[in-house]
């Protein structure tokens, strides 16, 4: 099935297996904008799976209080940029809930806000701010790569007491998998998708799948990449990263995000601090995405950049 | 709720107020005073002094397992739901056997335990989590309403308009209740407040809407009472204006002489304990009985305040605990 189509179906057992689940958000009766909730009202209804209107403050606000009386609100956003419009409700209503009332109440709510360039969207629909929110004590940011990372931790996501913040990827949504619906995988386990000797490179989401084809580039040249997905950003697998980094000596993270405060400086310097490896960064450039393809491909980590970034680094190791 | 109630509720948020205003001098620095550390109650400390009626009013008519949610002055609804002012003011005080366990002070005060989903430091953010909590009792089927206090200020904001709209859509069980205190921080709202005000935005959303006087705990009651009633049987909101007047500053150390002096004296005068107070007197109650009361209350609050000094710190600890469960014990 899709990446999209997993999701759904997690979400869809979960709601079997959980009254008190519902999602909300606008045009979910259809299916959602990309299909990410296909079927779903036909078999729920329109009590369950709510169509609202375009209100994020109002939506993210109402799953708050819909939590603390006891459900558990699927949430959509649409693209992570429009939850900039519910930030309010998210970071200091969501996220300090529990901590500001002496953990009188719980808010269990799934943010879904997909994230990544979908080409041609320009500015506004294109953005990966997924720092801004492992920056808030309180969110879980979990960003899955594949149809079953999806399947599997969207219903990890929904037995969390607290709230999660799901970055889905808008490059993702066709992506087809196998999918063992009897899966199951704790957040916070990154994911090896191969091993190698002379360089840790840490990624997530849809940067996964350009890094494993850089990788298959690199390999041909005799370099040996241990390609690490991190799944989920707070928390993220230190043990898995910090081990490997200590054994290649050299870090490179590789994300969609404008690189200057990206995660992968936080990753990078964590890493760094505790292993003393060398370290290094590739994301976009500190520019708003363009429209026009010239413009947008200036955002856009490509295969090759990150090839030829992995054999630099490579090389200057040997030379070092 | 009898007069007498009502108003040995608004003796009980007077005191209450009138106690941490007193221990909050030199709390914060703002309005061209500096802190000092020997402040029992710290940050900025916002005072429903002179609004009392509006929360006695109507919270004297929602049952325990009703919710409530507040705004940043919000000592009166969490009183006025059942809230303890022992536990209330020790959470003022920052100590552990607070509320909130000390962890929000005056600005984040709530009592889940009576309903009272708490205060909030942001305007206008309690209405779309009031309605939310609405839309939940809702689909549970539960016979329970919310009531949504909120300011003047806050019909500003976004989330009021978002909020009020989606309780009309979804047909929701709340109770809005703007507290018009006719003064947004430091600026008069009229002066930065477009249309008819509160009550014409709910009616533009199709919303029934009623005005009180906000310092006629009776008018607020009695109308309370119906409204409470109808939103109950109908599961339909309804907005209630009450218009009231902040007798104090902004903030507790704000002493509001940004205010002409006349408008001050005059609203003395006219203040919601001093009202109730002569109808008491009117009906025949004694003036010794009255002030037996009042002394009373203020009694208990001197007790509240003692022990609130008395108690102890929350342990250091305690700041790590209630974050998140998913990578609890990772702060770094």
């Amino acid at each position: 099935m899709t990446y999209a189509q997993a999701a759904a179906h997690s979400l869809s057992l979960s709601m079997d297996k959980d009254d008190a689940i519902v999602a909300l958000g606008e045009d979910l009766g259809r299916g959602g904008v990309f299909g990410q909730y296909q079927g779903l009202r036909d078999k729920f209804g329109p009590d369950r799976v709510i169509d609202t209107p375009i209100s994020e403050a109002g939506i993210a606000g109402a799953a708050v209080g819909m939590a603390l009386a006891g459900m558990r609100p699927v949430v959509e956003m649409r693209v992570i940029d429009f939850a900039l419009c519910a930030i309010d409700e998210i970071v200091n209503q969501a996220a300090k809930n529990r901590y500001m009332f002496g953990g009188q109440g719980r808010v269990p709510v799934l943010f879904r806000m997909p994230i990544g360039l979908w080409s041609g969207s320009a500015a506004q629909h294109s953005q990966s701010l997924e720092s801004w929110f492992t920056h808030v004590p309180g969110l879980t940011v979990i960003a899955p790569a594949t149809a079953q990372d999806n399947f599997d931790l969207f219903q990890a996501a929904l037995t969390l007491p607290d709230p999660v913040l799901y970055l889905e990827h808008k490059e993702l949504w066709s992506l087809q998998g196998e999918v063992d619906t009897q899966n199951t995988l704790a957040i916070g386990k990154a994911r090896c998708l191969q091993h190698g000797e002379h360089l840790t490179l840490v990624t997530w989401s849809a940067a996964v799948h350009r890094c494993l084809s850089a990788c298959a580039q690199v390999a041909q040249q005799g370099v040996s990449v241990e390609l690490i997905d991190l799944r989920s950003l707070w928390p993220w697998d230190k043990d898995m990263v910090y081990r490997s980094a200590a054994r290649t000596g050299q870090l490179l993270v590789v994300h969609d995000a404008v690189q200057v405060s990206g995660f992968g400086a936080e990753v990078a310097a964590s890493t760094a601090q505790v292993t003393g490896c060398r370290i290094h960064r590739l994301g976009a450039p500190r520019i708003p995405v363009g429209y026009s393809p010239p413009l947008e491909d200036q955002t856009r980590i490509s295969v090759d950049t990150i090839a030829q970034t992995i054999l630099q680094l490579v090389g200057e190791a040997h030379v070092a | 709720m009898d007069l007498l109630s009502l108003y040995e509720v608004m003796l009980r948020i007077r005191a209450f107020e009138n106690a941490a205003e007193r221990a909050s001098q030199g709390g914060v620095q703002a309005f061209g005073q500096s802190a000092t550390s020997a402040a029992y109650v710290r940050g900025p400390l916002h005072l429903s002094t002179g609004q009392e009626a509006v929360a006695a009013g109507v919270c004297a008519h929602l049952q325990m397992a009703d919710l409530l949610t507040s705004t940043h002055r919000g000592h009166g609804h969490t009183l006025a739901k059942g809230a303890d002012p022992t536990k209330m003011m020790c959470e003022l005080f920052g100590k552990a056997n607070g509320t909130n366990g000390g962890k929000g002070g005056s600005m984040h005060i709530a009592d889940f335990e009576v309903g009272m989903l708490g205060a909030n430091g942001v305007v206008g953010a309690g209405i779309t989590i009031a309605v939310g909590a609405a839309h939940a009792l809702k689909l549970q089927k539960k016979k329970q309403i919310v009531a949504c206090f909120f300011g003047d200020g806050a019909i500003n904001r976004g989330p009021f308009l978002e909020g009020l709209n989606w309780a009309q859509v979804f047909q929701l069980p709340v109770l809005f209740v703007c507290e018009d205190n006719r003064i947004s921080a430091t600026t008069v709202s009229a002066s930065v407040t477009g249309g008819g005000g509160v009550s014409s935005r709910a009616q533009s959303l199709g919303m029934a809407s009623t005005q009180v006087d906000g310092n006629d705990v009776l008018d607020v009651s009695n109308h309370a009472k119906a409204l409470i009633d109808k939103v109950r049987a109908t599961s339909q909101p309804h907005l209630l204006h009450a218009v009231t007047y902040r007798l104090k500053g902004h903030v507790s150390v704000d002493k509001a002489l940004y205010r002409p002096a006349d408008e001050l004296s005059k609203a003395w005068e006219k203040e919601p304990l001093r009202f109730a107070k002569g109808l008491l007197l009117e009906r025949g109650h004694a003036a010794t009985e009255l002030d037996a009361l009042e002394a009373q209350v203020n009694h208990q609050l001197e007790v509240a305040t003692q022990c609130a000094r008395d108690a102890q710190w929350p342990l250091a600890e305690a700041a790590f605990s209630d974050v998140a469960d998913c990578a609890e014990g990772v702060w770094f």
